[in-house]
């Protein structure tokens, strides 16, 4: 059994009266990327938000149950402290336009306040952009305007913003559905490699990606956990109907 | 071609003509104005006129140094006021925009526009000239700053309100708290159109008059003091048309073409911060 970083126990999620979460147990796999499919609306998104604290922000939006984060009730953790273990990456790509693509990757350094010594602050901007497979394509302008890039460059920028503050989970929501095909396949490349120093959770709804990307797939339907399992068992032989009816395409 | 189909686009170049000699029609006594001032007043302006002050009544020549620097301390003491706390006003409304309170806010800030500046220095000789027993800069900046403040607000909290939620989320997400998030993020990409916004409100107060009647009051010596009474281009103007000297009736004219070209640069430089603003 894989060593697990993040638990939810009964997790229900609320908009208002809305309930977009109906109680979901699962355990994110340490160190591996887990894909999170299913069709629209089906509350993926709310999933992930609830693991940053991102899904409190909305107003009047609630949730009950518990997650555990290497153990310990978020909710009893303090805000910034989540926040700095596990990052997030949007759907569309964006970097802070104000700033140049060095400011950018420092930004969860410089906007709260912590001050960095030059070579540390050069060496964290040269890590975090090579892991995010960007330091070749950037190194000779990293005092221009991050918003100059292409959208897929603009996107791993975001990836190695999250990554340069360490967090133990990288949170994507559909990183690459703004991207051109190839765009999207470098990101993807670069999510099965992130798996060595982080792991990753990523929302698609592109079953195709989730085959290619992901270690282990959730399905979500209506705010259910349908099924859970490593990808190779769930997409070859799945436990419940609907799992099958969605990967063959009979809807969603 | 068919007979309907003349007709309609016949019809069409009727509507374009006149809806393009309507759209002309603001031009006509912005042209008039600019005209009749560039005309009148461009005898009277040379470099003694904007660099000597008052010759006493009745004596040929003399300047508006002192209304100059005047509208300039005024400006300088209203925006001290206006702009931190309008800013920071409109922040809050962009923020909280669905509570009951920025609604309010949101509302007063609405009617304040439209309150008559003449009722609005009624209110600063009540607040700041009644205490102080005398007329004084501070009592005019005060009145203009009231006569600012709504439209910073506004202009704030319509710039930032257009801010990219992702982008205020993408700065929480990693681990910013709310108020840096807001400062270092959220304003810093507002910022060209919040500056317009300040630009466009000085230049609508630096022509105001009726509230620096009697707050400002006038003062025909150069002072730099916010404790004293301290001329402005509109008072002058008021006193010098209102005077029965030539001369003055000349430099009136004058310091109109001054404050005229005073109110176009500040329109102009917001209009070009707009522009690049839409550039990025």
């Amino acid at each position: 059994m894989e060593s697990t970083i993040l638990k939810t126990e009964g997790l229900k999620a609320y908009y208002g009266e809305t309930k977009v979460l109906r109680g979901i147990d699962i355990d994110i796999p340490r160190n591996r990327v887990t894909a999170v499919m299913g069709p629209s609306g089906c509350g993926k998104t709310t999933l992930i938000r609830c693991f940053n604290r991102m899904h409190e922000m909305v107003p009047g939006a609630r949730i009950e149950g518990k997650i555990r984060l290497e153990g310990r009730d978020i909710t009893s953790m303090k805000l910034i402290q989540v926040r700095r273990m596990v990052g997030m990456v949007f759907q569309k790509p964006n970097p802070f336009p104000t700033m140049s693509i060095y400011d950018n990757v420092l930004a969860g350094y410089r906007l709260s306040g912590v001050k960095l010594r030059k070579e540390e602050a050069q060496r964290i901007v040269e890590e975090s952009l090579k892991k995010a497979a960007l330091w070749e394509e950037v190194k000779d302008a990293l005092h221009r305007r991050g918003t100059f890039l292409s959208g897929g460059q603009q996107q791993r920028l975001c990836i190695a913003r999250a990554l340069a503050v360490n967090p133990r989970l990288l949170l994507m929501d559909e990183p690459t559905s703004a991207l051109d095909p190839k765009a999207a396949h470098r990101v993807e490349e670069l999510i099965s490699r992130l798996k060595e120093t982080v792991t990753v959770v990523v929302v698609t709804h592109n079953v195709a990606q989730a085959g290619r990307v992901a270690d282990y797939t959730a399905f979500l339907y209506l705010g259910e956990l349908i099924e859970f399992g490593p990808t190779s068992q769930l997409f070859t032989a799945p436990q419940d109907p609907r799992t099958e009816e969605y990967l063959t395409g009979k809807f969603g | 071609m068919d007979k309907g189909v003349t007709r309609r686009l016949w019809k069409d170049r009727v509507a374009t003509l006149l809806v393009t000699i309507l759209a002309l029609v603001p031009l006509i006594p912005l042209a008039l104005i600019l005209l009749q001032l560039a005309v009148k007043g461009i005898t009277s302006l040379n470099l003694q006129f904007l660099t000597s002050l008052p010759h006493p009544p009745g004596e040929e020549g003399g300047g508006v140094l002192n209304a100059i620097v005047g509208t300039a301390v005024l400006l300088a003491l209203a925006s001290a006021l206006a702009v931190p706390t309008g800013i920071l006003a409109g922040i809050y409304l962009s923020e909280y925009r669905d509570r009951t309170l920025p609604h309010a806010v949101r509302m007063a800030a609405d009617l304040l526009q439209g309150t008559p500046s003449i009722v609005i220095g009624i209110l600063a000789y009540a607040w700041v000239v009644r205490p102080m027993h005398h007329f004084s800069a501070l009592a005019g900046g005060v009145a203009l700053a009231i006569i600012m403040l709504p439209v910073i607000v506004r202009t704030t909290e319509e710039v930032l309100v257009l801010v990219p939620r992702d982008l205020r989320e993408s700065a929480l997400a990693l681990g910013v708290p709310s108020w840096r998030m807001i400062l270092k993020v959220v304003l810093p990409t507002g910022m060209v159109g919040v500056t317009t916004g300040v630009l466009l409100s000085i230049a609508r107060v630096a022509g105001e008059t009726a509230p620096l009647l009697f707050t400002a009051f006038g003062n025909p010596f150069l002072s730099l003091k916010p404790t004293e009474p301290i001329d402005a281009l509109p008072l002058v103007i008021f006193n010098y048309a209102t005077s029965p000297y030539a001369d003055w009736w000349r430099q009136a004219w004058a310091a109109s073409l001054v404050l005229i070209v005073l109110v176009i640069l500040l329109n102009v430089a917001a209009r070009l911060l707009a522009r690049r603003m839409k550039g990025e």
